[in-house]
């Protein structure tokens, strides 16, 4: 251990420690923009510089989130010298800044914002001249990429290079310096999987989702449209912290609410799909093992790990699972079953899906997605958006009642809600296959072993007379990683990929938490907990046992492989390797 | 100033691609192999398009926006073809104040080409210099290895017939 002082405070620390992290075990905590632990440790944007002294010399300049820390170090964080170093560093940030803040969409959860607030930065007039070219990318289906308002902190390059991505970086140098691809290609363009988690990592308002809130407000205000809401299973485990609850509280009930005051003619959960999506996917899965079909089966809820395989993996295509994911099971639900069922002209209906993924938006325009020969899912906003909305609406959210889904599809079982989370999908999966396999009831539901937030979880298990090895990945460096042991011959039943670390519930499209919570908390964990104490509560767990999932099947799918399920429950990928840039 | 990229097709052929795997096997799994390798398939091509870029990439898995962002902060990298008359102007300070940027762009109007670019036959590429040291010759410009010093924009003219 090294002992150092941070403000006087006597301070212990593993050696190797920076003086960031011995400053936060003196619960002092430094200012950072660039810094991310371990994968953007760069010490580029200069705001965490503190002053140090070692072996008795003066005091002097170092970045806090890099230097290393020394036996007798001394460290000052907040001196005058300091405080006009943060201040100058600022400015000069804000002197290419577009400040136009007043409505950004990160006004308010802003890092730069809130910097400039604590230490009384106004503006930069003594540094104002040129401005960088702006910068300003529209072409994806998912998101914004607004350059006047990159501080250049790399953090989104970072993150995108942590997916194994790698589509942005930055490009020409000094005061041209800006975030792009490679030759300055478009968003669109590049091999890019819409995963968001550039978006999340973001400190400003230069990336955020491509807004689709206008098109939701127009499709409640014209009545000739009946319009059903659906919201995934993360988005209530993520939604509050929109409003100030602590990470990791569950606003079910209160979503519900906000949703119907919105005006929505009906508020489903995706989640009933969900159970849809497990009777078609174990049947796939019990199909393809008895019947020596192409193994591993590989899950299909995730259009960011979907269009990553089809950059990346085209050869694995023919494992993934033909299952359309949640969100498009559901509006294909919607607009052939339901819209026969209550005689209202698939045309005339507007499905919007809340998620905590931005690649849902590139998901609802892909082919093969339209079983009514119209959209399955018309608009499709983030967590972010919703929140959005509510506030827009003055709505007291935290005073809401908690009010429950609207029927028939509103009724989910526990293995469909834990689908957010890393692991959830193929729990779920498990607890439906197993008991057709063995054709016994399974007593104990729960598979801790697929459980926690590790980026690869493999487990073996004895299912009747067969031998099931499972994995489950989630983030894309996890996913590569178990997809390379399949391609080198080890021999897997069952996976489940989801595109974003730790699933759904840390998806580019949730609530974001500044770099000094993320650092801190494990988000990911908090918000699954949601989801898991969901699970735990509910009566019925197991998908194959949800009443309404039992009716539809009998009155409209007849079984769950059939020709009908077929036609509206599954779909199609692409080979898009001729795509990739690289 | 930014990078400007090549508006010429890409003309590689066979035996260059050849030899840039060669050099991208000799150095695949060193540290640092990116900029060596990047320096010889320059060597190689003259130039590092977005083909060459790509090669470079896949060969030694990285992204090709890594390859790009490297191509575009180093100014010994060129994204443009160079001539077979490699036209170099000098802007330093002593040619600047003798009339050095009405040499060039005497030059742009004649070849219809910006700084950095070739023109389309390939036979002309043009660069802006800073000092090359001969200031007493100033403004004072390079056609591959042949010096002009002394220079007004209308002499510009016939320098550039004897290499039509």
């Amino acid at each position: 251990m090294i002992n150092l002082k941070v403000n006087g405070i006597d301070v212990s620390v593993p050696e190797g420690s920076t003086v960031l992290e011995a400053a936060r075990q003196a619960n002092i905590e430094i200012p950072t923009l660039c810094y991310m632990k371990e994968i953007n440790a760069i010490g580029a944007c200069r705001i965490c510089m503190v002053e140090i002294s070692e072996g008795g010399r003066p005091f002097r300049m170092a970045t806090a989130c890099v230097y290393p820390v020394s036996e007798g170090m001394e460290v000052k964080t907040n001196t005058i010298k300091v405080i006009n170093s943060r201040k100058n560093t600022l400015k000069m940030i804000l002197s290419t800044h577009n400040r136009s803040c007043l409505s950004c969409v990160r006004s308010g959860n802003c890092e730069l914002q809130t910097l400039c607030q604590e230490y009384g930065v106004e503006d930069a007039a003594e540094f104002d001249g040129a401005m960088p070219e702006a910068l300003f990318d529209t072409s994806a289906a998912h998101m914004v990429r607004d350059n006047s308002k990159c501080i250049l902190c790399r953090r989104c390059v970072a993150a995108c290079k942590q997916q194994q991505v790698g589509v942005i970086g930055a490009n020409d140098r000094g005061f041209d310096t800006h975030i792009g691809s490679a030759f300055d290609n478009d968003l669109a363009k590049v091999d890019c999987i819409s995963c968001g988690q550039c978006i999340v990592n973001c400190p400003t308002g230069a990336l955020h989702e491509k807004d689709n809130t206008a098109e939701v407000y127009e499709a409640l205000a014209d009545e000739s449209k009946y319009v059903v809401v659906q919201t995934a299973p993360a988005v209530r485990a993520g939604l509050g912290e929109e409003f100030g609850l602590p990470i990791g509280t569950d606003v079910e009930g209160k979503m519900v609410a906000a949703l119907r005051r919105l005006g929505f003619d009906k508020v489903f959960d995706t989640d009933t799909a969900a159970d849809i999506t497990i009777m078609e996917e174990s049947n796939e899965l019990i199909e393809r093992v008895t019947n020596g079909g192409v193994l591993p089966l590989i899950t299909s809820c995730s259009p960011g790990w979907i269009k990553y395989c089809e950059y990346h993996y085209p050869e694995l295509l023919p494992n993934v699972s033909s299952c359309k994911s949640p969100q498009q099971m559901f509006g294909a639900t919607i607009k052939t079953w339901f819209a026969e069922k209550n005689n209202i002209d698939p045309k005339d209906i507007v499905v919007v899906s809340v998620m905590p993924c931005t690649a849902k938006k590139f998901e609802i325009g892909r082919d093969d997605e339209s079983a009514a020969g119209v959209a399955d899912v018309d608009i499709s906003i983030t967590t972010r958006e919703l929140a959005r909305m509510i506030k827009r609406m003055h709505m007291n959210f935290n005073a809401l009642p908690d009010e429950q889904f609207d029927s028939p599809l509103g009724e989910a079982t526990g293995a469909a809600v834990i689908f957010g989370a890393t692991g959830g999908v193929m729990e779920a999966a498990l607890r439906t296959a197993v008991e057709k396999i063995t054709g016994e009831e399974l007593k104990d539901v729960d598979f801790p072993v697929v459980r926690g937030t590790d980026p690869v979880k493999v487990t073996e298990m004895k299912v009747g007379d067969i031998n099931v090895k499972v994995g489950v990945a989630s983030g894309i460096t996890g996913a590569k990683e178990l997809l390379e042991r399949v391609k080198a011959g080890e021999e897997f039943t069952f996976i489940e990929i989801m595109g974003c670390p730790g699933g759904c519930v840390n998806g580019g499209g949730q609530p974001i938490q500044p770099t000094s919570v993320r650092q801190t908390v494990d988000i990911k964990a908090k918000r699954a907990s949601v989801l898991y104490n969901n699970d735990a509560a509910k009566a019925i767990r197991k998908s194959h046992e949800n009443p309404f999932v039992k009716a539809v099947y009998a009155e409209y799918f007849e079984k769950p492989g059939s020709h009908k399920a077929h036609e509206v429950l599954h779909t199609t990928y692409v080979d898009r390797s001729n795509e990739v840039i690289m | 100033m930014k990078k400007r990229k090549s508006n010429l097709p890409f003309k590689g052929t066979p035996e260059q691609e050849k030899q840039l795997l060669a050099v991208i096997e000799a150095h695949k799994g060193e540290k640092g192999a990116l900029m060596p390798v990047m320096q010889e398939a320059q060597e190689i091509y003259g130039y590092l398009p977005i083909e060459v870029q790509q090669i470079i990439a896949k060969g030694l898995s990285v992204p090709v926006e890594e390859v790009y962002g490297v191509s575009t902060f180093y100014s010994q990298f060129a994204l443009t073809p160079k001539g077979e008359y490699k036209i170099s102007v000098c802007l330093g300070t002593a040619c600047y104040v003798k009339g050095a940027q009405e040499v060039f762009d005497r030059i742009v109007e004649i070849l219809g080409i910006e700084a950095d670019e070739c023109t389309e036959d390939g036979k002309f590429s043009l660069e802006a210099c800073r000092c090359i040291g001969a200031c007493g010759l100033a403004p004072v410009m390079t056609i591959n290895e042949e010096v002009y010093g002394r220079l007004v924009a209308d002499d510009v003219d016939d320098i550039l017939k004897k290499y039509m």
